[in-house]
């Protein structure tokens, strides 16, 4: 069955199913690989707190009308680890690591949004 | 009382082409029941018939069979002039402005399944581009384009292999041919 349909296949058709995957799989990684963030941008009640690179590994304290929240950041990835926040929801989104990534702590008006080399859009924009 | 039927002189090339579309819209409306995961996600069988009339009676009688397909098919399907309609119709267009090119690769290493998986490619970007340009013009359907891209390679190809199965195999390659039309 196979070297039935193999038969049929020239080299220039090799040619041609290898262009097309490196093809598909270069497109599929520029449109779909979100592009690993470069920095942290923290924001606490609205405005910009910090803007910290993820390359050093260290955490930091945002005061808010709540609290303390404790962000780290971690191989090039951040999370924020300690909240004052009622339901979590910031802690439990876990490590983050995409740009366009965004945890947001609203009782104690705390964000943490990654970026990148490139603005993604996300609904939020709109 | 004058004779109203209309006679329109037709050769037996005419006569074959229609013959040729009806295949394809044979396969079409086949394909048609095969449910797909996403809208435009198709196999795109009746291209089959388009790359064999390719490669038998050239580029003219085969833009003849894959246009008078996506027409004749939107009528029975009663999309006539809608949104797919014009899918059908762009991504048809451009495979085959891609299979003028590609039907004078050098046909000693270049088979169907090279001319299949360029139209394929062509046919999403066909469609891609109506689609961005008039229906959804937001960059928002780039995410779709490698589902898209993955389909034409995949359908592309074994589309091409069963066109040049069937081209290879001279028992039923010359069942039809244009010298004895009925």
């Amino acid at each position: 069955m196979l070297t039935e349909v193999l038969q049929h296949i020239k080299l220039g058709d090799y040619l041609t199913l290898l262009l097309g995957s490196v093809f598909v799989a270069t497109i599929s990684a520029t449109l779909w690989g979100g592009d690993f963030a470069s920095k942290a941008i923290i924001r606490s009640g609205g405005k910009i707190f910090r803007e910290v690179p993820l390359s050093r590994d260290q955490q930091i304290e945002v005061p808010g009308p709540l609290g303390i929240s404790i962000i780290n950041i971690q191989q090039r990835k951040a999370r924020i680890s300690s909240d004052p926040s009622p339901r979590q929801y910031c802690v439990r989104k876990g490590w983050l690591q995409l740009s366009g990534e965004i945890a947001l702590c609203l009782p104690n008006q705390v964000s943490l949004e990654l970026s990148g080399s490139r603005k993604r859009y996300d609904s939020l924009n709109y | 009382m004058a004779n109203s039927t209309i006679k329109i002189d037709t050769t037996a090339e005419d006569h074959h082409i229609a013959s040729m579309a009806a295949v394809a819209l044979g396969l079409t409306i086949l394909e048609n029941a095969i449910p797909s995961p996403l809208p435009g996600v198709k196999p795109g069988l009746a291209n089959i018939v388009t790359l064999i009339v390719l490669s038998r009676y050239g580029w003219r009688v085969a833009a003849w069979v894959s246009l008078l397909r996506v027409v004749a098919g939107s009528l029975l399907f009663g999309n006539f002039l809608t949104p797919g309609f014009f899918l059908g119709l762009s991504g048809a267009i451009l495979s085959l402005i891609v299979l003028a090119f590609a039907q004078h690769l050098p046909k000693r290493w270049f088979s169907a399944v090279s001319h299949s998986i360029y139209a394929a490619f062509a046919h999403i970007a066909g469609q891609m581009l109506v689609v961005y340009l008039w229906l959804i013009p937001h960059t928002g359907i780039a995410y779709l384009i490698p589902v898209f891209a993955t389909a034409a390679l995949v359908f592309g190809t074994v589309n091409g292999l069963i066109a040049a199965r069937f081209m290879d195999n001279p028992d039923i390659a010359n069942t039809n041919t244009i010298e004895n039309p009925t």
